[in-house]
C-alpha cells in the first residue's frame, strides 16, 4: 500500500492518454457487463417454468415446424389448464419489404390470454365479427398514419393467398394499446389477423399452427403441466417443447443463432483490441520514463519491486477501467430493460459476471503489463541514466 | 579518520560490439570516513565510471572494492540494491527527481524502502527538505521549481535515509553561479556539520576548491599515482 502513491502518480503522469485508455477500458468492460447479461438471460431463460403464468409451446424441433390446431382440445383436458390459445406467425411488410410489420394470425380468444393487451368491447366485437378484420397497436397507426375503417395492403414474407398472390388485404377494425409499458410495450407495434382466414385462405396452411399458448390456475405448477402437454405429442412426428414465453424467445433466437458463440466472439475481439491498445500505452509509459525507474534503483529499489510496481501500474488500469465500465453496466441495464417494454429482461450484473470480469481485469492487466514490467526490471541502471 | 572505502587494482572495460574499451585501469584508491573528495579530469577520463563503481551501480571488470570492510563487487543485485538504500545518496546533474510528485513525495521515495511508517517518513523528509532549506516548497512539484531548488530537493531525498556516503555527479554542472555556490555550500554543511562522506565529479575548479582534496584522473588512470609511480 505504501507504494500506491507512487503506482497512481505513474499512472497518471500523463493525464490524457490514460484518461482516454481509460476510457477505452470502461467502454470494453461496459459491452461486457452488457453482452454477459444477454447471455445468462438466454441461459437462464427455460430453467423452470415455475412462476411463469402462461406457457407457450412450439415444435421441438424447430420454431418453423407447425403443429396440428387438434391438440388444442387434448390441452384443455390437461389438469391445471386454464385456458389455450394459438397463433401462427404471418409475417407481413407494408408497402416496402422494409417496412416489416409484426403481425400474427391469432385464435378468437387470443385476447383473453394478453390482459395487458387493452382494446375496446365495440372493437373486440367488430374483430369477431369481420373475417378480414385487425387489430392494430397504436404506435404502428401512428407509424403509418392508419385509422380504423382502412383497408391495409400487407404483403406476406411467406404466405401466399387463395390466388397465389402473397399480397393481402385487411379491415383495421380496432386498436391496441398495451396496459403495461414496462412489460408489454412490444403489443403496440403488433398487427392481429384472424387464425380462422389465415387458415382457410393459404394454401400453405391446413389445421396446422405455429404455436400454442397456454394459461395455467397455478403458476407453482407450470412446470408439471408444461410436462403433461409435451407427453401428449410424446413418440409422435410432432413432438413439443412447452417453456416459458421468455424461454419460448430465447429458444427462437437460439435457433437463429449461437447467442453464446457470438457474444463471444464480440468480446474476444473486444478484449484482443483492449489488450493491444492498453499494451501500447503502458510500454509508451515505461519508455518514457526509463530514467525515472533507474533513478527508483539507484537509491535502492530492487529489480523486482520495479517489476511489481510496473505491473501494479497495468493492473490498477485495467481494474479501474473495469470496475467502473462494471459498474456503468449495472446501472445501464436495469434502464435498458425497463425501457424495453418487455423485450429485453436482462438479469443484474451478477455475482459470476463480476467474478469473470474481475479474472479478466487481473489477466488482461498482467498481460499488458507483462513486457514492460520484464523491461523496467532488466533496465540497466548506467545505461539508462547516460540515456542509452 | 577510519577508512570508509578501499579501491584496489579497480578497472572497467566495456564492450561496444566487438570493440572493448578499457575506462578505468588499475584504480587504487582509499577513501577515509568524513573525506570529501573532488575527481576532475576531462570528458571521457572516466570519472562517471569510478562513481559509478564506488556508488554501486555497476560492478568492476577487475579489482576490488571495499565498503566497511565489505566487498561490494561481489555483491549480488538484490544485496547491492540494498547496500545503495541504506548507505549511498546519489546527486546528479540533471536532479533526476520525479515529475509527478511533489519535492515532499520526492524526498521521501528512500524511505519507502525503510519500515518506517507513513508519519515516520513524512516527518523525516520534512526535516531534509529544511536542512536544504526548502520546508516551505514542500508541495511544489519539481516544475515548479528553480534548478538550484530541485537540486536542493535532490539534496534533501539523498541524505533523507542518513546514508554515509554521498555520491555527486557534476551537481552543479547544470546550475548558475549563485545556485551552484549555495548547493556547494550545502555539501561542505553536510560533510564537516554531519560527517557525510562526499565524493564528487566536477569540471568546475571552484566547486573542487569546496573539497577537502582533488584527484585528477586522466585516460581511466589517477594522475596522482602514475606521477608517484613514475616517480
Amino acid at each position: 500500500m505504501k507504494y500506491l502513491h507512487l503506482v497512481w502518480a505513474s499512472l497518471f503522469r500523463r493525464k490524457t492518454r490514460t484518461l482516454l485508455t481509460l476510457v477505452s477500458i470502461i467502454a470494453a468492460f461496459l459491452l461486457f457487463g452488457l453482452l454477459d447479461a444477454v447471455r445468462t438471460s438466454f441461459d437462464q431463460a427455460g430453467h423452470s417454468a415455475n412462476g411463469a403464468q402462461r406457457l407457450q409451446t412450439g415444435s421441438k424441433l424447430s420454431f418453423i415446424q407447425t403443429l396440428p390446431q387438434a391438440l388444442h382440445a387434448r390441452m384443455l383436458m390437461v389438469p391445471g389448464v386454464k385456458d389455450v390459445t394459438y397463433a401462427n406467425w404471418f409475417g407481413g411488410a407494408y408497402q416496402d419489404p422494409r417496412n416489416a410489420v409484426f403481425s400474427l394470425a391469432v385464435a378468437p380468444n387470443y385476447l383473453d390470454l394478453y390482459p395487458e393487451i387493452l382494446v375496446s368491447d365495440a372493437e373486440r366485437k367488430a374483430f369477431a365479427a369481420t373475417r378480414t378484420g385487425a387489430l392494430v397497436g397504436e404506435r404502428l397507426v401512428e407509424r403509418y398514419g392508419w385509422k380504423i375503417g382502412d383497408r391495409i395492403p400487407l404483403q406476406s414474407t411467406i404466405f401466399p393467398n387463395r390466388e397465389g398472390s402473397k399480397d393481402w388485404s385487411f379491415d383495421i377494425v380496432g386498436i391496441m394499446r398495451s396496459g403495461d409499458q414496462k412489460n408489454s410495450a412490444f403489443f403496440d407495434q403488433m398487427f392481429l389477423l384472424h387464425w380462422k382466414y389465415f387458415d382457410e385462405t393459404t394454401p400453405y396452411n391446413r389445421g396446422q399452427v405455429g404455436w400454442y399458448v397456454t394459461q395455467v390456475n397455478d403458476v407453482n405448477q407450470a412446470d408439471r403441466i408444461a410436462q403433461a402437454i409435451d407427453a401428449i405429442s410424446a413418440n409422435s412426428d410432432h413432438e413439443t417443447r412447452t417453456q416459458t414465453e421468455q424461454a419460448a424467445t430465447a429458444a427462437w433466437m437460439k435457433q437463429l443463432a449461437d447467442i453464446g458463440l457470438i457474444v463471444g466472439s464480440i468480446m474476444g475481439a473486444v478484449f484482443f483490441t483492449l489488450l493491444l491498445l492498453s499494451g501500447n500505452t503502458m510500454m509508451q509509459a515505461v519508455r518514457e520514463r526509463t530514467n525515472e525507474l533507474a533513478v527508483l534503483k539507484t537509491i535502492g529499489f530492487s529489480d523486482f519491486s520495479v517489476l511489481a510496481m510496473v505491473l501494479a501500474e497495468s493492473l490498477l488500469l485495467l481494474v479501474l477501467g473495469g470496475l467502473l465500465g462494471l459498474a456503468l453496466a449495472s446501472v445501464i441495464i436495469p434502464i435498458v430493460s425497463a425501457n424495453s417494454g418487455g423485450m429485453l429482461k436482462l438479469p443484474p450484473v451478477g455475482a459470476g459476471s463480476w467474478t469473470l470480469g474481475i479474472a479478466l481485469m487481473l489477466l488482461i492487466g498482467l498481460l499488458v503489463g507483462a513486457l514492460p514490467a520484464w523491461r523496467a526490471m532488466r533496465l540497466n541502471i548506467v545505461d539508462a541514466l547516460a540515456g542509452r | 579518520m577510519t577508512k570508509l572505502i578501499e579501491i584496489r587494482d579497480l578497472s572497467k572495460v566495456y564492450e561496444r560490439g566487438k570493440q572493448k574499451v578499457e575506462v578505468l585501469h588499475s584504480i587504487n584508491l582509499d577513501i577515509e570516513q568524513g573525506d570529501f573528495l573532488a575527481l576532475m579530469g576531462p570528458s571521457g577520463s572516466g570519472k562517471t565510471t569510478l562513481l559509478n563503481l564506488i556508488g554501486g551501480l555497476d560492478l568492476p571488470t577487475g579489482g576490488s572494492i571495499t565498503f566497511e570492510g565489505r566487498r561490494i563487487d561481489r555483491l549480488p543485485a538484490g544485496a547491492l540494491a540494498k547496500w545503495r538504500a541504506a548507505k549511498v545518496g546519489f546527486i546528479f546533474q540533471l536532479y533526476n527527481l520525479m515529475p509527478m510528485l511533489s519535492a515532499q513525495r520526492n524526498v521521501e521515495l528512500p524511505l519507502l524502502l525503510t519500515k518506517m511508517n507513513a508519519a515516520q517518513r513524512r516527518r523525516n523528509a520534512s526535516i531534509a527538505l529544511g536542512l536544504v532549506g526548502l520546508a516551505d516548497r514542500a508541495a511544489h512539484k519539481p516544475t515548479e521549481l528553480s534548478g538550484g531548488q530541485q537540486q536542493r530537493v535532490s539534496i534533501a531525498r539523498a541524505i533523507v535515509s542518513d546514508p554515509m556516503l554521498l555520491v555527486c555527479d557534476e551537481p552543479t554542472g547544470d546550475l548558475d553561479r549563485h545556485s551552484a555556490e549555495e548547493v556547494l555550500a550545502l555539501l561542505r554543511a553536510l560533510n564537516s556539520d554531519h560527517g557525510k562522506t562526499i565524493v564528487m565529479v566536477t569540471h568546475d575548479p571552484k566547486a573542487a576548491e569546496y573539497a577537502s582534496h582533488t584527484l585528477h584522473l586522466d585516460k581511466g588512470t589517477l594522475v596522482e599515482q602514475a606521477a608517484a609511480a613514475a616517480a
